[in-house]
């Protein structure tokens, strides 16, 4: 009789709320999901919101015309031109630097990482500053390069050093992890096989680190694109001539010309929007060839 | 075997050694370390006496007091969210969770102009969430509140993607036993799941603090720029170099960096040892 009874509570149990040990109520649940939905959205969401809405508050001639303008075009220009150099020249630093740490043993590596690391963590109008005292006129080499002709300070050579600077860090940091784990097994066999070492690199190294790389290169140009405080203090903000995106919105808004601002804006935000797809994209489809490819 | 381990570099059958490291040093040197170290030796140039005359300045002293400040606001305030979202995201599953897991990124993504006049927007008196803060009398943006909002959305990805990791990886059984040890769930949280996730903490608070010290983009916008009292040290940097008073800005920069050097010093000192007590490696 009494294990009957007993049966039929524990039969009971299930129907009444029943959680695992190691788990909140459905209650709490709820309460701790919705708490960080708010706090995203008032954070993340509600300010995305607000450049479509801003740019868009004028119809779509207003936003058009606001693209269209000659010096939003020369900024939009100047971007591109900067990414365009800044990217490859990180590129290859990037996959050299991953080549001699990752492949080979010597002294001083792990100095060396931290000193690849190290434009992160400086602030980046520091950098811009340190830049203005090397190229500027009253600066290191500013002088002697000014008799020459060649300015660097408040011009576009010194936009493209400074965003090389600030992204620097990304493709090596994405690639070095991973090509340590991998190790050197694979490019050995493939020496002692008879292949040169430009062919071994080519066929052997690149393709196991192609989707690292990919991911290295879309975090680098979108930095690259965004930067805003390093390129400000060494533009010297002359517009249509050195005036990148990012600054260009700056003046805009500054002129209390908001729509225009936030229009620029959008472009800026649909690369950020098309940049995490991919990039959620690569992690989800090629989670295991990419190291250390969460946490950035 | 004493030679080989005196050596610089071990031993190795694949070539380009040579060329891949002598490139990365002096690319690394050219870009990276001769601008920094230029900077070091023009704030030693100036002298004790004059340095410390202007990095002491009450304008400058100001601006590093609010730099520091808010973003040791924001980092914390980061920590308690960052902690809840990661939590959320790790334990639980619910529709959109991979969307606000993807997003979590975006401040990485967007440049800080564009989330500097988003967020002044919102947060102005007049904005969609200013305004129901104006009545109170409370005022977001143009003041230093505003530039704690901003440090906030820059520095958010990091304490959740430092935990997230960790958070997964955390072996539930400990849990279990807790829970069968007759704790409550609130108690195991607290004293047995916190506990592991204490250096993974510390790191995402200190990289959220190295990130919003730094920060320029997002807050010159929505902070109001006031001397004394909304100024950050990164934008008084800019505006000493556009009255061409070089060695007031690289007095600042001199000591914003030795600021953050002694405090993330300080801060991963404690993380070690947070390591060694709670023994979980980040």
């Amino acid at each position: 009789m009494r294990s009957e009874t007993i049966a039929a509570s524990v039969a009971e149990r299930p129907a009444k709320a029943w959680r695992p040990a190691t788990s909140e109520t459905p209650a709490t649940r709820r309460v701790l999901i919705a708490i960080a939905g708010i706090f995203l959205g008032l954070v993340l969401l509600l300010p995305l919101g607000a450049v479509f809405a801003q740019a868009f508050s004028g119809g779509w001639s207003l936003y058009l015309a606001a693209l269209a303008e000659p010096d939003a075009v020369a900024a939009m220009r100047l971007t591109l031109l900067v990414a365009a150099i800044a990217v490859p020249a990180n590129l290859v630093f990037g996959v050299a630097a991953a080549w001699a740490i990752a492949k080979f043993e010597f002294r001083g590596k792990s100095l060396l990482v931290t000193l690849i690391d190290l434009p992160f963590s400086v602030s980046p109008v520091i950098s811009g500053l340190a830049y203005i005292l090397v190229f500027g006129s009253h600066g290191l080499l500013g002088p002697w390069l000014d008799a020459y002709g060649i300015k660097v300070a408040f011009a576009v050579p010194g936009i493209v050093l400074v965003t090389i600077f600030v992204t620097l860090p990304f493709v090596a940091r994405e690639l070095i992890p991973l090509m340590e784990e991998q190790g050197a097994g694979e490019e050995e066999a493939a020496l002692s096989l008879g292949a040169s070492g430009w062919k071994t690199f080519l066929f052997v190294t690149l393709p196991n680190v192609k989707w690292a790389l990919l991911y290295g290169v879309l975090l680098c140009n979108a930095r690259a694109m965004g930067e805003f405080g390093a390129v400000s203090v060494i533009s010297g903000h002359i517009r249509g001539l050195t005036n990148t995106m990012p600054l260009h919105v700056e003046i805009l808004y500054n002129e209390y010309a908001f729509q225009a601002a936030f229009a620029v804006a959008s472009l800026l935000a649909i690369l950020a929007l098309l940049t995490l797809a991919l990039k959620t994209f690569l992690e989800w489809r090629f989670a295991g060839d990419m190291a250390g490819a969460r946490g950035h | 075997m004493t030679s080989a381990r005196l050596a610089f570099k071990q031993p190795s059958i694949l070539p380009g050694f040579g060329l891949s490291f002598g490139f990365t040093l002096a690319y690394l040197g050219l870009i990276v370390l001769f601008p920094l170290a230029v900077l070091i030796l023009k704030s030693a140039g100036l002298g004790w006496t004059e340095f410390w005359r202007l990095a002491l300045d009450p304008r400058t002293v100001a601006a590093l007091r609010l730099s520091f400040g808010a973003s040791a606001i924001a980092a914390a305030i980061n920590l308690v969210f960052g902690l809840l979202i990661a939590w959320v995201l790790v334990r639980y599953r619910f529709v959109g969770r991979r969307l606000i897991d993807a997003m979590i990124d975006l401040p990485f993504a967007l440049p800080t102009a564009v989330a500097g006049i988003a967020l002044t927007a919102i947060y102005a008196p007049n904005g969609w969430v200013g305004q129901f803060f104006a009545p109170l009398g409370i005022k977001i943006a143009y003041t230093p509140l505003g530039a704690v909002v901003a440090l906030v959305f820059v520095s958010l990805p990091f304490v959740v993607r430092t935990v997230e990791p960790v958070l997964a990886e955390i072996d539930r059984e400990r849990e279990e036993a807790a829970a069968t040890l007759g704790a409550s769930r609130l108690l195991t949280v607290w004293r047995v799941v916190l506990p592991s996730l204490v250096p993974a903490l510390l790191t995402g608070f200190t990289l959220a603090l190295a990130r919003s010290i730094g920060e320029y983009g997002s807050v010159i916008f929505i902070a109001g720029n006031i001397p004394y009292v909304s100024e950050i040290a990164p934008l008084l940097i800019v505006i000493r170099l556009e009255e061409f008073d070089y060695p007031a800005a690289t007095a600042i920069a001199a000591m914003m960096l030795g600021i953050s050097f002694v405090l993330l010093l300080t801060i991963n000192l404690i993380g070690a040892w947070s390591r060694r007590r709670f023994g979980h490696a980040v």
